[in-house]
């Protein structure tokens, strides 16, 4: 166990812990967005693969960073509206719109994988960019602090801010106010002359950029490259992480990290022989009893009613 | 002919939807490759270029139906689930281990197999039912968390317990003979445990349109406070809807394992029990068409396997299709407007009709 406990107490697992939570937290935000307005948007793995690779395969052909993230951004609000289409107009059920989606995502990032890179298991033959890591000046120079939350990726930086940007767009904003009202009680909000529809739609593209973002992180930060299916199941993590923080701010912000925490924790122990399958299965539980309890006392709740 | 189309417009709806997958695919053979017309050669007809690959199609088939089958229940009653992935995975996993460790003549190896696997899986379907039924935990999230659960604990029960560590892969040891289905046609794969596969098909329709308890399940789902109203007892249903499709599901796994595999090989989840979604959402819930469905599904992923082997487009074309499909199938407005039209031009018919007679 000593070594294990060496690791764990370096500053260096801290870090580690920051960028595995990355893209799980740009997930999250975008899981809850879809959740808060009462359609939730399971489909956010598929989101994430194809903004990947469209991030990769576009800054590889065009030697350019930024046309790389807004090709990255576009997919996701793409597949975000495809998915608003099939739901709100033509009637589909959204999770099982996702679920099609989902399988659609993974076709057809290895398809074109296939097509440009010739072949079917990683991009490592194209030569695409990554988003730059930053040095914060003054933080990096204290001792253990800087060394867990300096020189990260830029996309790193920008997840942390994002759980302010989800919290001043939820609470502060009007369009916030209207994709809770909706999600609580579309059809109250609709008497008051809310757009229940158009609500929704824009919570789907919101959530598919936050899920672009997590996919973008993962093939132009996280690693290099991209890989098949390298989501994961990322996509559903989030969907835990935002059910166990309640779709809020701070709880989907702490779940994260909690997913983040035991996923580090399970990358560590897989090198030292210890069986992390139970670690791994930590978080999952968690989500299981979390909306368990919190079921229990949404049912007392309208008992008392 | 209006007339037929309302009543059979929910399969040609279907019908409609594959023909503009079919479409989209036949266009993008022709913007890739460079031989087409052989591309759609092997698109169509893949599976019957030798009779290993026609069984393959039976073979890969038949965990599809089950799982189908699994999810069909608890779809009936508006259990909106993905656990047979899952329930599936455990299954497997534990049987291996109670196969590897215990000895009994075939006879009766073959059937307790089935029914620890099928025990499993019903406990496995158990949790996300009650917990629905008694306090409405969204059964979709509970389910899509236990199939992680259950891919960890049966990895750690495999890879700590039967792991064979002469076989240089991570692999369970191998069942003794007693616990195999054995297979019966010559350069295929296809082992009895499909034609367990068929009677399940027959029995979950016996069960959903004969019986008391399956009537009660559609009157759940399509009503559920109706169904209340009329006395269906529907936690019980909720609950039983869940613990049936595990059960199913926990067959469909072991099943593959003894037939096939002859040990635990998987090192993630073979993704069956999402298939399973995918036929029955295209079989609309009814056994005998998500067995059809199956088997398309089935034949369309061997012709993949052949298109990757044989031309120089990827096997990926297949999913696309597939994700085509489910996407406009479960389009509930898809096509309203033409069926919308045809009703109304069939009843000004009858009007006329009335008129006239008058």
């Amino acid at each position: 166990m000593n070594p294990l406990l060496k690791s764990i107490l370096s500053p260096s697992f801290g870090f580690a812990i920051l960028r595995v939570t990355t893209p799980i937290l740009f997930a999250s935000i975008g899981v809850a967005f879809s959740a808060l307005a009462g359609s939730i948007n399971i489909s956010l793995e598929g989101t994430m693969l194809v903004s990947a690779f469209l991030g990769v395969i576009v800054s590889a052909f065009t030697k350019n960073i930024i046309l790389g993230f807004f090709a990255g951004i576009l997919g996701g609000i793409g597949l975000a509206s495809i998915l608003a289409y099939f739901h709100l107009k033509l009637k589909a059920d959204i999770i099982l719109a996702a679920i099609a989606l989902n399988m659609f995502a993974s076709g057809f990032t290895i398809f074109l994988l296939y097509i440009f890179a010739k072949d079917k298991g990683t991009s490592s033959s194209l030569r695409s960019l990554v988003f730059p890591s930053i040095n914060i000046p003054l933080l990096k120079d204290i001792p253990i602090l800087g060394e867990i939350f300096s020189g990260h990726n830029i996309l790193t930086y920008l997840a942390l801010l994002s759980v302010i940007i989800f919290f001043i767009i939820i609470f502060k904003t009007p369009l916030g106010l209207r994709i809770r009202a909706v999600g609580q009680n579309p059809d109250a909000a609709s008497s008051v002359g809310i757009n229940v529809n158009k609500i929704k739609f824009y919570a789907l593209i919101l959530s598919g950029i936050f899920g672009a973002l997590g996919g973008l992180y993962l093939s132009m930060g996280y690693v290099s490259w991209f890989a098949r299916d390298m989501t994961a199941g990322r996509g559903f993590i989030a969907i835990a992480a935002s059910n166990l923080g309640a779709h809020l701010p701070l709880g989907v912000f702490l779940a994260s990290l909690l997913f983040g925490i035991l996923n580090t924790i399970a990358i560590y122990l897989a090198s030292l022989q210890v069986p992390s399958e139970f670690i791994q299965m930590i978080p999952y539980i968690a989500t299981i009893i979390t909306l368990t309890i919190y079921s229990i006392q949404a049912s007392r709740k309208k008992r008392k009613l | 002919m209006d007339k037929y189309i309302l009543k059979y417009f929910n399969l040609i709806r279907t019908i409609i939807a594959i023909l503009i997958g079919v479409f989209i695919c036949i266009l993008i053979i022709f913007i890739i490759s460079k031989d087409p017309q052989n591309g759609l050669k092997y698109f169509f007809l893949g599976p019957f270029s030798s009779i290993g690959r026609l069984g393959n199609v039976i073979e890969m088939a038949s965990p599809i139906i089950m799982c189908g089958l699994a999810i069909s229940i608890p779809f009936q009653a508006e259990q909106f689930n993905v656990g047979a992935e899952g329930a599936l995975f455990i299954a497997a996993a534990v049987t291996t281990g109670f196969g590897v460790s215990t000895n009994f003549p075939k006879i009766i190896h073959i059937p307790l197999m089935l029914l620890v696997a099928g025990g499993v899986g019903a406990f496995w379907g158990f949790i996300p039912g009650i917990l629905k039924a008694k306090w409405k935990a969204n059964e979709l999230v509970i389910t899509l968390m236990m199939n992680y659960v259950s891919l960890y604990l049966s990895l750690y029960i495999i890879n700590f317990h039967f792991r064979d560590k002469k076989a240089g892969f991570l692999v369970s040891y191998q069942l003794p003979d007693s616990a195999w289905f054995d297979q019966f046609i010559k350069n295929t794969r296809i082992h009895y445990g499909i034609l367990l596969t068929i009677v399940f098909v027959i029995l979950v329709y016996i069960l959903l349109y004969k019986t008391k308890l399956g009537y009660e399940i559609r009157m759940t789902g399509m009503n559920i406070n109706f169904a209340k109203y009329g006395g269906i007892n529907t936690f019980k249903i909720i609950v039983l809807s869940q613990v049936i499709g595990g059960f199913i599901a926990g067959i469909a796994g072991i099943s593959e394992v003894m037939g096939i595999h002859r040990r635990f090989n998987w090192q993630g989840t073979p993704g069956y029990g999402w298939d399973g979604v995918v036929v029955a959402i295209i079989g609309r819930n009814h056994p005998i068409l998500i067995a059809f469905a199956s088997i398309f599904i089935a034949y369309l992923r061997v012709s993949g396997q052949v298109l990757n082997l044989l031309t120089d487009i990827p096997a990926e074309i297949i999913t696309i299709f597939e994700s085509i499909i489910i996407l406009l199938i479960t389009a509930e407005a898809f096509l309203t407007q033409w069926k919308y039209r045809i009703t109304v031009r069939e009843a000004e018919k009858k009007e006329v009709k009335i008129e006239s007679a008058s």
